[in-house]
């Protein structure tokens, strides 16, 4: 089936762990978006949600770093972070290993795609999936792309990258909604983490709304990690999403720098 | 240059439930599996936030160390501060500062 949603939404862990520290009418205008997000998810009826995110060396690490990688496990559990850090207590998702198998089988007719039958999900995916799938009732099925550790993929190949995913779930028959998570400016994790280029998220944000495949992918690395800092890294998967519903313009739920959530909190789809 | 290792420790620590059962019941021991230099040793040993974000420790690593170390929030933000203040500029990698205000 046609690819049925495609969204994205922050994951800083703040944006749990740190709840109750954030301007509670602010703090609550997002929750909604991102609730919201998940409600439209939902009526899209996808049998399974691919979520595309930036994990944070909670299964992938310098020793072997893929770019890419796509989940193939019949479950995933999380988080990997202390739950009372994170706010968010433990749980099981339900994986789709078949289908992951035939979407990564696609997949890799375009991109060198590794794979994995073992994840651990960390805050770049609990966080997303404690709004947007409160109740853990549908298939997931991660992909990761590295934005952490250097070389990083091209945002080029990020964007070609979500045209084979698109390729790939037009190609089942299942009904499948993507979402990206990350970004957009942050220095998280340093003594900085709470500054965002809220000028910076607004410009990209243009640029993904409009699906503008040459501006999105203008960026330099240098240029982003000066202007948006190492949390900029993570636009790769906003992009990736892009991709997946190249031709689609967007609509922005929620944006808004929450500066002790350390990111400026965002919610936007794209109507394919 | 070891921090490879370094943050090679702290990332089996924050994934496995093992490894952080060794650290609690006897770290010197599990470090003796790590190819370290004496002050990399010194820093994980003493817990030494502000050394290890110093000697370029991938800040997502490290923000996970320090939590498992009890941490609050404030304090881990604090102690890169001070480490900055004390042993001067992020050695190494991409979690540098910039202008140093963050929202704590
Ligand atoms: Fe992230």
């Amino acid at each position: 089936m046609p690819l049925v949603f495609a969204g994205v939404c922050s994951h800083a862990p703040g944006i749990t762990g740190r709840a109750e520290r954030a301007d509670p009418e602010l703090r609550e205008d997002f929750y909604a978006a991102m609730r919201r997000l998940g409600g439209e998810i939902r009526a899209a009826r996808p049998d399974a949600l691919v979520i595309v995110a930036a994990e944070h060396f909670a299964n992938f690490f310098m020793n072997n770093m893929p770019a890419y990688c796509m989940g193939m496990a019949e479950r995933y559990e999380g988080p990997i972070e202390d739950p009372e850090w994170l706010g968010i207590a433990p749980r099981t998702y339900p994986g789709a290993s078949a289908l992951s198998r035939r979407l990564i089988e696609r997949i890799m007719a375009r991109i060198d795609l590794a794979y994995a039958e073992e994840w651990q999900f960390d805050h770049g995916i609990m966080v997303p999936l404690h709004f947007l799938l409160p109740e853990a009732d549908l298939p997931v099925i991660p992909v990761n792309i590295n934005c952490q550790g250097p070389p990083l993929t091209p945002l080029s190949r990020a964007y070609e990258f979500g045209r084979a995913l698109r390729e790939a779930c037009d190609a089942v028959q299942e009904r499948i909604a993507v979402v990206g998570t990350g970004g957009i400016s942050h220095w998280p994790a340093t003594p900085d983490s709470g500054k965002i280029n809220e000028a910076w998220d607004r410009d990209f944000l243009d640029r993904w709304l409009a699906n503008d495949h040459a501006r999105l992918t203008a960026y330099t690395d240098a240029e982003t990690w000066r202007e948006a800092g190492q949390g900029g890294f993570e636009i790769r998967t906003f992009i990736a999403v892009a991709g997946a519903a190249e031709g689609a313009v967007g609509e922005l739920y929620f944006y808004a720098p929450i500066p002790i959530f350390a990111v400026g909190c965002t919610v936007a789809r794209l109507r394919i | 240059m070891s921090l490879y290792y370094v943050q090679k420790l702290l990332y089996n620590l924050n994934r496995d439930a093992r490894v952080r059962q060794r650290h609690a019941d006897d770290f010197g021991d599990l470090l003796k599996e790590y190819d370290l230099s004496e002050e990399e040793r010194r820093a994980l040993v003493d817990g030494d936030i502000g050394l290890l974000y110093v000697m370029g420790v991938n800040g997502q690593i490290l923000m996970h160390y320090a939590a498992l170390l009890g941490y609050p929030w404030d304090d881990y933000i604090k102690s890169m501060r001070e480490g900055l203040a004390k042993h001067g500029p992020v050695r190494h990698g991409l979690y540098l500062t910039t202008d140093g205000r963050g929202a704590v």
